[in-house]
């Protein structure tokens, strides 16, 4: 059977000149970074350029990149690392930050989670106003994975920045999906991950503006600036860095790309479907994002249709997922549970095909149909 | 958390979907887990079941497992379908993942309240 993969905001597969260009670092290159001999040369100064790529896809300076796991550990260090006073952040966080604050409000911290609207835009006002004497940080993701909406993160950093306070960002899901520049925005610490823009698993990078002081996580030798000990996974930082350039350079194309099949597929769905509602922001969202909400039918349900005609998609229901709470984000949007329940996640990536989107098109409204069929909310 | 081979089989093809216009009981329960919901109808005659059907709102556990009970509730009297439980639903499709257990619930439970408004004509 064919697949198609549209489930990108999960993660990507790496792209083959990337792959190519990891390649020689397992076998050849495979120096320690830290050595003084020419192998551990070689490494350093493959760390050295990979640092400068991934600098100069951000606006920011090489020794201001930190090379983490992934996004996880970035956004860990960026919370962890300053760990102290009150922190402001939104309701609609991957878990990577929510779980974060959770610990930190078990060791002493204060934190304020600003809501959203039914768009899922947090209102910069509402941060501003969060802000108390003890508050040492913003952090507020740039673009969210299930729904896809960009954030006013430009005024939020101004806001951070007129009271002093240190303005963080979750940029995972937006990183080369949406123009970046550190410099011109006020923006502090930024979380990036390799494998969502078609590089490695297991790696990522915090950038931390010049002048800023965090703690690190992990202690040991003092790799990364003393930042994040443990020898460099130079493969998985070429790759990361590869995949970053490729971003950079295929940009416009991508974007173009994507926002065209998106809307083909928003549009297509609305025309051949009742009863549909697009989640998230009309505009202000990822160029790869559509997240719909299907009346009547239970997310799962569509998910396991689509998977057995070969197509991956993502569902912000309960029923999928290990846990049984609904999804956190659709909650906060006001959305009732049962609405919640018919909500499906299509991220599109590099590789789909027009063809593919009218395969999805084809067989969509029949499985709706089918479900529709047997449920007992759907009146006749 | 992969289904069996059943529940992939009912799910996709469920077996007594609809509903019984002039039935002689008909159970609707919600889940108060994850708020899905089934319908059974069910028509009785000589204290057998000979009619039953269902509509699910759910995942695709409570859309197998409420095929599975219509199957197994057919032709059974109401005091033997009374018995029909969620683990021998849950048995009949060769298990369930554990956080889908209590999806079987919902239509045992729905199956039950049926035969219940029946018995109380
Ligand atoms: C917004 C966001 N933040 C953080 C992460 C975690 O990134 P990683 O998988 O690299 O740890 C993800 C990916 O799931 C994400 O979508
Ligand atoms: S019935 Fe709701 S998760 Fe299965």
């Amino acid at each position: 059977m064919k697949r198609i993969y549209l489930d990108h905001a999960a993660t990507t597969a790496v792209d083959r000149e990337v792959v190519q260009t990891m390649m020689p670092y397992f076998t050849e290159t495979y120096g320690n970074a830290s050595s003084l001999h020419s192998f551990g040369r070689d490494a350093r100064n493959a760390l050295h350029s990979s640092r400068q790529t991934v600098a100069d896809a951000l606006g920011a300076h090489a020794n201001e990149i930190i090379f983490t796991s992934g996004g996880t550990e970035s956004d860990n260090l960026a919370l962890k690392g300053v760990g102290k006073g009150h922190i402001i952040t939104s309701s609609i966080e991957h878990p990577a930050i929510l779980s974060t604050c959770k610990y930190l409000e078990d060791h002493g911290c204060g934190v304020t989670y600003v809501p959203v609207d039914s768009d899922g835009m947090v209102d910069p006002g509402d941060v501003e106003s969060a802000i108390t004497d003890d508050t040492t940080l913003i952090s507020v993701m740039h673009a969210n994975n299930e729904i896809g909406t960009i954030q006013p993160i430009g005024k939020i950093d101004s806001i951070a920045k007129d009271h002093g306070i240190l303005f963080h960002t979750d940029a995972v899901q937006s990183f080369g999906k949406t123009e970046i520049d550190v410099q011109k925005m006020n923006i502090d610490l930024l979380s990036i991950s390799s494998h969502k823009i078609y590089g490695p698993k297991g790696v990522g990078a915090l950038y931390i503006r010049k002048g800023v002081k965090i703690e690190p996580l992990i202690h040991g030798g003092g790799h990364e600036m003393g930042m994040r000990a443990s020898t460099e996974n130079i493969p998985g930082i070429i790759g990361f860095a590869k995949a970053a350039s490729l971003a950079v350079e295929r940009f416009e194309q991508d974007t173009r790309h994507l926002t065209g099949l998106r809307d083909m597929l928003i549009a297509g769905v609305m025309d051949s479907i009742d009863d549909v509602i697009l989640n998230g922001h009309l505009t202000e969202r990822l160029p790869n994002n559509a997240n719909l909400r299907f009346a009547f039918v239970e997310g799962e349900s569509l998910l396991m249709h689509l998977d057995m005609k070969g197509i991956a998609v993502s569902t912000g229901s309960a029923c999928s997922s290990a846990s049984l709470d609904p999804s956190h984000v659709l909650l906060a949007l006001g959305l009732a549970p049962e609405d919640i329940h018919g909500s499906i996640r299509f991220t599109l990536g590099r590789e789909n095909t027009e063809s593919e989107i009218k395969y999805v098109l084809e067989v969509l409204p029949e499985i709706v149909g089918k479900l529709r069929a047997i449920s007992p909310l759907a009146g006749g | 958390m992969d289904y069996s081979e059943k529940v992939l089989d009912h799910f996709a093809n469920p077996r007594n979907i609809g509903e019984i216009s002039d039935a002689d009981g008909v159970g609707t329960v919600g889940n108060p887990t994850c708020g899905d919901m089934t319908t059974v109808y069910i028509r009785v005659k000589d204290g057998r079941i000979t009619d039953i059907k269902f509509k699910t709102f759910g995942c695709a556990a409570a859309i197998a497992t409420a095929s599975m009970t219509t199957e197994l509730a057919l032709g059974k009297t109401l005091d033997e379908a009374l018995a029909i439980g969620r683990n021998d639903v849950a048995d009949a499709l060769d298990g369930l993942p554990p956080v889908k257990m209590h999806c079987s619930n919902l239509a045992a439970d729905a199956l039950h309240a049926a035969i219940e408004a029946c018995m109380a004509k």
